[in-house]
């Protein structure tokens, strides 16, 4: 176990690494236009510029400019995004304290998000398999189907036209951070963001769950269950959901991860003031640090909830061994 | 003759598909006593399996038609309420299946899930249903029992599965134990020691064994009464001594021409020409007259009963006893 | 019927004949590798471990032996599936164990295999004709227009329809589906034919017309089979010679009447009286050897001879030395070679068998 661990971790340093340096690369040698030129604003002359790049680095050779954020990579006190290197080229704000003051949001938008989906997805992907052919099935899957082909966007719009626009409902979004958010949670403001993002993802457990139930029905140790005359309850649930919901953990682990990372879409729309709609307005303003700072962060989620996620199914089913 | 313990009678399952109904039993009927150990013969379609699966109530009438009667102890098992056979099922009449690699819970321990069938049927504790299923591991002849079930099904092999299978199936004292294909999946000295235990404990345990198999040996050497079956019926049945030195139906000579057999030189076999019928479009008659080498017009058009000819010897042909006589010895004997 | 047997053996018995394969020290190991970052090899999966074996042209070997015994392995080293761990393989007295390339694919035509699942060894998006017709495409040996022709005539020949041509796998029962297997391993009318348990997945009346299938064919085109299988009845029936693995090694070859007659290896003896016989008085009379546990694992073999814990032989003779619940010394500390038991029959034994396993039927 300790050796699967430290292979593990290995493996989760190099990834991160790579992503940096790929995230490095994209960012700054993609973009058209000169940054500098972009933060000095209109009135400037050579002269500022030549300051902004001596502050900024931006005189340096590719790789040095590399490294001074490769160092904010390491998982050290002092060294970890630090402020020296880690700053809002647009305000100087330390993407530390911006990424600190905004993962709540996205972490409550997920999680909450996340309880719903699996309220509605796993019994309505259960039903589903045992009453399979019938009018709750054809139903369920019809629901599926929508979850998965309607944009987030586009059903978020909707709800939000409908609850709040029309009917007054909800309440107008958007808020200022302040911690801790139970005051926005009370007034409603993450509601229709977490039944939008419930939705969409529901759909994909619905059909997951579905499919593992069918398949796992059909096993012989179903049959032997039955054998022993077992109540179909218990053949459902003790025997059967047991076994499928396995693969769904490893799912939920990197969902949730990933959204951890920044529920892009449903923050912008209802201006929920999280990770990724901070990146979003960071990389419109062409401001490098906090863009590379929030997708570290995020890789780091899901590189992390990768492990987890294993060491999870490994408990849960004793065949997985570590090697 | 006593009272038998399960009397089928002219039971018929037909599941309905896309394709059209398929007739998979199609007007079984037979018994079994006390104590007897039957063997069920026959090739993939023959319908053995369903019948079996049937009696345990594994098939139901939502997934095929079932009609005919299937009485077990004086009660029909195909009329009783769900909730009443389910008390029957595992405790009464107990089933093992072909492969054991996939027939345990992969997720659970052995000793857990055969004291979760103990716990099923009986009123006692998780610690004394343990102990109880610890010893039936011990019955089986599953070394270190204790230690053994606190184990998962995948640290066992496939012998030892099939064995925990079977303390599981005669761990509440089953009258009748019904084995699917029990050693087909396993290597044959396995599955020497896996017979021979089934052949000691259903004296221990006093109970009656139903063999399922498409193996002409296994059945020979472990069985009192043999049914062989084609078709989704039965086309023969007998003591296995009148089954193996006096067939009288053209598809048991068949098999047992088609088999090489181990102690004899038989230079040349004489496989049964053409295939297993579709059970969807079963030829109308005798459903194995398209294959038969001694068919005549009769066997187009009439579906031959199964009347037996001394009390326990029955043959579903069209051919005379003095035509059958004269084949078996001309023809089957002379070329083993 | 005894002159019918007679004639079959005839093509065996002459020594003046050289293999057509032959096989010395052949061992095959699959290794285990454990480590952090860098795979560090710990152990072996000792599949094959040293085998010797030659194979006579026009006659059947038959091998056999249960789960872990190495002869699926075996066969395909032979066949260059696998690259063997060590030993040498000699195909019509050339050196074939580490031809590559060309030459490898060159060999290909004179040695073909039949797989045992006919439902997985077939692509099913390609038809029958298609696949029958691969051998000729990829080794160029027919012309292009008269591959169709060629195909045909296969088919005819394994008893199939030449007119389903276009007909894909799934249209086919089991049996034609093994047909169909043989008729493409039959295309570039090879010497050698591997059959790995050809007959396993199918039906006993099925069974039965692909073994005289394959008799007819081993006739006509004065084929060689090396024949696998765990049925016993069945490996015996087809073969001239049987030669029984465990474990890794080969405990014993002889004539297939010889080895059910007189078994000298104890495994063999138990392997004989675990097949079911369809004969309810000779089974009466069987010899019951019922062996306790099950096949060891080839990672880890058990020293000296193999087959030593389970060997009821070796515990019995213990037993009457006074050493109850053990067995012989020799057999744990000293691995036996094979040697000569009998004519033509070899075996590896220190404590071979001497007494019949099954009396003979008086009336036969």
């Amino acid at each position: 176990m300790g050796r699967y661990l430290i292979r593990r971790t290995l493996f989760m340093v190099l990834v991160l690494w790579i992503i940096s340096i790929l995230t490095f690369l994209i960012f700054m040698k993609l973009p058209p236009g000169d940054p500098a030129r972009r933060l000095a604003g209109k009135a400037t002359n050579e002269q500022i510029l030549a300051q902004i790049r001596e502050n900024l680095g931006l005189n340096k050779p590719l790789p040095v400019q590399y490294a001074r954020f490769a160092k904010g990579l390491i998982p050290w006190p002092g060294m970890w995004l630090n402020e020296n290197v880690y700053y809002s080229w647009s305000n100087r704000v330390a993407v530390k304290d911006e990424i600190r003051k905004r993962l709540p949001v996205t972490a409550v938008l997920t999680l909450g998000a996340a309880f719903l989906w699996l309220l509605m997805g796993i019994p309505i992907g259960i039903i589903s398999a045992v009453k399979r052919r019938s009018l709750a099935d054809r139903a369920g899957m019809v629901f599926a189907l929508i979850g998965v082909s309607a944009p987030t966007f586009w059903l978020g719009l909707v709800f939000l036209f409908i609850f709040y626009y029309k009917l007054g409902w909800a309440p107008a979004p958007g808020f200022e951070i302040r911690a801790p958010l139970w005051q926005e949670v009370r007034d409603g403001k993450f509601t229709l963001a977490w039944i939008t993002l419930a939705i969409t993802s529901a759909a994909f457990y619905v059909r997951i769950v579905r499919g593992n139930m069918l398949e796992t029905l059909s096993e012989d140790y179903i049959r032997t269950a039955r054998a022993k005359g077992l109540s179909e309850r218990r053949v459902t649930y003790k025997h059967a959901l047991r076994a499928s919901l396995t693969p769904v953990v490893t799912i939920l682990g990197l969902d949730i991860a990933g959204l951890l990372g920044g529920a892009v879409i449903t923050e912008t729309v209802f201006e929920l003031p999280g990770l990724g709609a901070y990146a979003i307005e960071r990389l419109n303003a062409l401001d490098f640090p906090p863009v590379m700072g929030v997708t570290i962060v995020a890789a780091v989620f899901i590189v992390v909830a990768n492990l987890i996620v294993d060491i999870i199914y490994a408990s849960l089913d004793p065949r997985v061994r570590f090697t | 003759m006593p009272e038998p313990l399960l009397e089928v009678k002219d039971l018929r399952v037909h599941f309905p598909t896309d394709d059209g109904l398929v007739k998979a039993v199609d007007g079984v009927s037979f018994s079994i006593q006390p104590g007897e150990t039957l063997g069920i013969v026959g090739e993939s379609g023959s319908g053995k399996s369903v019948s079996s699966l049937t009696v345990m109530g594994l098939v139901t009438r939502k997934q095929a038609d079932i009609t005919g009667e299937v009485i077990f102890q004086g009660q029909d098992l195909l009329q009783l309420p769900v909730e009443e056979m389910r008390t029957i099922r595992g405790a009464k009449i107990s089933m093992i299946f072909q492969d054991p690699m996939t027939s345990l819970h992969p997720y659970y321990r052995v000793g857990d899930q055969i004291s979760e069938a103990i716990r099923e049927h009986r009123d006692i504790s998780k610690k004394e249903a343990f102990d109880q299923a610890v010893d039936m591991l011990d019955k089986v002849r599953i070394s270190q029992p204790k230690q053994r079930a606190r184990q998962y099904p995948h640290e066992f092999s496939g012998g030892m599965r099939q064995r925990a299978m079977i303390a599981m199936a005669l761990s509440l004292n089953p009258d009748l134990l019904i084995a699917d294909e029990p050693t087909t999946a396993l290597d044959v000295t396995v599955q020497a020691q896996i017979l021979d235990l089934i052949d000691k404990l259903k004296a221990e345990f006093n109970a009656a064994v139903i063999i399922i198999t498409h193996d002409l040996g296994v059945v020979a050497e472990h069985c009192d009464n043999i049914e062989v079956m084609y078709a989704g019926k039965i086309a023969e049945y007998g003591r296995t001594d009148d089954i193996y030195y006096g067939p009288h139906h053209p598809y048991t000579w068949g098999l047992l021409n088609s088999i090489p057999h181990l102690g004899t030189e038989t230079e040349r076999l004489n496989p049964i020409r053409g295939l297993p019928p579709s059970l969807i479009n079963v030829p109308p008659g005798c459903s194995f007259n398209p294959r038969c080498p001694y068919v005549f017009d009769r066997c187009v058009r009439d579906v031959p009963e199964l009347i037996p000819e001394d009390g326990h010897h029955a043959a579903a042909c069209h051919l005379s006893r003095e035509d059958k006589e004269r084949i078996l010895h001309e023809e089957v004997l002379a070329n083993r | 019927m005894s002159v019918e047997v007679n004639e079959r053996q005839e093509p065996a018995a002459s020594p003046a004949r050289e293999p057509l394969v032959r096989i010395q020290g052949v061992k095959k190991y699959f290794p285990i590798t454990q480590g952090i970052l860098f795979q560090r090899h710990i152990g072996d999966v000792r599949a094959v471990d040293g085998v010797d074996l030659e194979v006579y042209p026009g006659e059947t070997v038959g091998l056999v032996g249960e789960t872990g015994c190495g002869k699926s392995t075996l066969a395909r080293v032979i066949m260059r599936l696998f690259n063997p761990t060590a030993g040498q393989i000699w195909f019509e007295g050339r050196d074939i164990s580490s031809i590559k390339g060309r030459e490898l694919r060159d060999l290909r035509r004179d040695m073909q295999m039949v797989f045992q699942d006919p439902y997985a060894s077939l692509n099913p998006r390609k038809t029958v004709g298609s696949i029958i017709a691969d051998p000729f495409e990829l080794h160029k040996t027919v012309a292009k227009d008269k591959i169709k022709g060629e195909v045909q005539q296969l088919m005819e020949l394994v008893g199939l329809n030449p007119e389903h041509y276009n007909r894909y796998p799934h249209e086919f029962s089991g049996g034609q589906r093994q047909r169909i297997g043989v008729a493409r391993s039959l295309a570039l009318r090879p010497k050698l034919i591997v059959c790995d348990e050809p007959v396993s997945a199918l039906d006993v009346s099925v069974q039965a017309q692909i073994l005289n299938l394959l008799e007819d064919l081993q006739n006509e085109f004065n084929l060689t089979y090396l024949f696998i299988a765990h049925d016993l009845s069945v490996v015996k029936h087809v073969s001239d010679r049987v030669a029984v693995m465990y474990l890794g090694k080969i405990v014993e070859i002889a004539d297939g009447a010889d080895l059910y007659r007189e078994p000298k290896h104890p495994y063999t003896e138990a392997l004989l009286s675990a097949v079911p016989v369809a004969d309810p008085n000779m089974a009466r009379r069987k010899k019951q050897i019922i062996l306790e546990g099950d096949v060891p694992s080839p990672i880890d073999p058990p020293s000296g001879c193999r087959f030593h814990p389970r060997c009821p032989k070796s515990k019995s003779l213990a037993t009457q030395g006074g050493d109850s619940g053990g067995v012989m010394p020799m057999c744990t500390e000293q691995e036996p070679e094979l040697r000569e038991m009998a004519a033509k029959h070899i075996a590896a034994c220190h404590y071979p068998v001497e007494a019949r396993t099954i009396e003979p039927d008086p009336q036969t």
